[in-house]
């Protein structure tokens, strides 16, 4: 009897460990089953203005600016994010931020004075990021879901040149297909220690994120006390090398981070390589061979950054360029960011040619 | 008593296998292969580059005794370097928009002018540095090593996207296990009205 009584508690103890493994897997299962999951149709439907209006922005929601913007044709950009109540960012690896499951990222788009497109990154299910972007209607008064596929030419930005809405794929080029990632939104961008020659750059109002507010609210974990002691900055001597490479990781970093046949061409030039050695970084560009050939230049010579003749540089050429086949970065824009141009053939010339100097 | 022991164990390794399997939904890198499956799987890429139309820009063609073909000594090495190509003719207004090199591995048209790339695994000119993610990237993108420029007329990039994983990746293994040939392609020229 006793032995029955022995088999049968094995039998269900075996039984309850089993149901408790079950039960321990079920948010990953819910994760792998719910990638399909759905974007609201509209962006008024997306958490990100208070209920009942268009317009007024959820006090939730939270506005932050990037020290070093991404260059989108001349775009008035405007970011917010949301962060569910008690919940941290892991920033365990100050390289790839963990964001908690329901976090939302919006950046809205004007040009002229007209709301454009509204893009949203919602962290829907723990391995599942939904990019989409909402197309504003023509009275303003709320943007729609836009299709996978993009919407081209949906406001003019200068000249015969227009905006277009990328495709799902496209913004998963920068962001990342596998590893889906805000790229605004990191310890270089919300440092508190801003750049203020940044090409672009916005000046920083009181009511902006910034990485002092992510320590005072206990929003990082483990605690980051270190980054607001020693906010993160590029570490050069030269003003503006510390700029260049701002720009550099903000508009190249995302898909030249030294992964991938990509790293042969151009070493990384990610965030988090760029900021401990500014100059050894600036120093990797110079004279690296390009598969990729300068016009007008001799075959097999065409390099990157060139400070004898500016003008050959590749980098300088492509950025310049609007050229489909030619142009960098490859994809969402059609405008040359002038400004950009004139500071990297001024440092190119100047600090840049004067770092070489030095380290001879 | 031992049986009930087995039982348990048993039971409890399938929970933990059938959560495994679940979990391994998202994991995109296809599994370590033996040699036989290996090679079923380049024989099926041989099979999808033969019948997906690759050689017919990508393998110069000739005038053969039979009229125009590819050149199929130099399978899939893309436009030949040292056919350098002048200017493309000026096409009057009209329906005529595009014209293609004799060798059909080089195309102008609104966009440039496009030469078609060396697929054999050549590490300085072909695909040799390559990995399979990127190849498959690239065709599922449309863009240049899955995240450059956007690759350009005629190559119909969703014809083989519209393949699925599976067989890009047999075709990329097949690539790969051509001979690599040294054949610099010329980078694409811009439309002069876009400089």
């Amino acid at each position: 009897m006793n032995r029955r009584w022995l088999r049968a508690g094995i039998v269900l103890s075996g039984a309850a460990v089993a149901f408790a493994i079950q039960i321990a897997a079920r948010p990953r299962l819910m994760a792998v089953e719910r990638t399909d999951v759905q974007a609201p149709r509209r962006l008024s439907e997306t958490g990100l203005y208070a209920e009942g209006t268009v317009g007024i922005v959820d006090q939730r929601n939270r506005q932050f600016s990037p020290q070093y913007p991404l260059w989108s044709d001349g775009a008035v950009k405007t970011r917010w994010v949301y962060l569910p109540p008690d919940t941290v960012i892991d920033t365990r690896n100050d390289a790839a931020w963990e964001f908690p499951v329901g976090t939302r990222f919006w950046k809205e788009f004007s040009f002229n004075g007209r709301k454009v497109e509204t893009r949203m990154l919602w962290k829907a299910t723990a391995s599942d990021w939904v990019a989409v972007s909402y197309m504003w209607n023509d009275a303003q008064t709320d943007a729609l879901l836009a299709s996978d596929r993009g919407e081209p030419g949906v406001a003019t930005i200068t000249g015969t040149r227009q905006h277009s809405i990328p495709a799902v794929s496209d913004c998963l080029t920068c962001h990342g297909a596998k590893r889906t990632e805000p790229l605004g939104f990191n310890p270089l961008q919300l440092s508190t220690d801003r750049d203020t020659n940044a090409i672009h750059g916005e000046p920083l109002a009181p009511s902006i994120l910034t990485l002092r507010t992510l320590v005072d609210e206990r929003r990082l974990s483990p605690e980051r006390t270190d980054l607001v002691a020693t906010p993160p900055r590029i570490r050069t001597a030269s003003a503006d090398t510390r700029t260049v490479l701002g720009y550099f990781t903000a508009n190249c970093g995302s898909c030249h981070r030294g992964d991938g046949e990509m790293a042969v061409q151009v070493p990384s030039l990610r965030y988090s390589d760029v900021m401990h050695d500014g100059d050894a970084t600036a120093l990797r560009l110079v004279g690296r061979r390009t598969d990729w050939h300068v016009p007008g230049s001799q075959d097999g010579t065409s390099v990157l950054l060139d400070p004898v003749a500016p003008e050959r540089s590749a980098m300088l050429y492509r950025m310049r360029s609007r050229s489909p086949s030619s142009q960098m970065p490859p994809l969402g824009t059609v405008v040359r960011d002038q400004q950009a141009v004139d500071a990297l053939a001024r440092w190119i010339s100047g600090d840049l040619a004067s770092l070489i100097g030095e380290r001879r | 008593m031992r049986s009930t022991v087995l039982f348990s164990v048993t039971f409890l390794a399938y929970v933990v296998l059938v959560n495994a399997k679940a979990h391994s939904v998202t994991i995109e890198k296809a599994p370590p292969m033996s040699p036989s499956a290996s090679a079923a799987r380049i024989e099926r890429g041989a099979h999808l580059v033969r019948t997906m139309g690759c050689n017919d820009c990508h393998t110069p063609w000739k005038v053969g005794p039979h009229g125009p073909e590819p050149d199929m000594s130099r399978a899939l090495t893309g436009h030949p370097a040292d056919l350098v190509m002048p200017p493309a003719p000026a096409l009057p207004p009209g329906p005529w928009t595009w014209v293609a090199a004799g060798t059909n591995t080089a195309f102008a048209g609104p966009w440039g002018v496009s030469f078609t790339m060396n697929l054999t695994p050549d590490p300085e000119t072909g695909l040799g540095k390559w990995t399979e993610e990127t190849f498959i990237q690239t065709m599922k993108t449309g863009r240049h090593e899955g995240k450059g420029r956007k690759l350009l007329p005629p190559m119909p990039y969703p014809i083989i996207a519209a393949l699925g994983d599976e067989d890009i990746r047999s075709m990329f293994a097949y690539l790969q296990s051509l001979p690599p040939v040294k054949n610099r392609v010329p980078q694409p020229i811009d439309p002069p009205e876009a400089k």
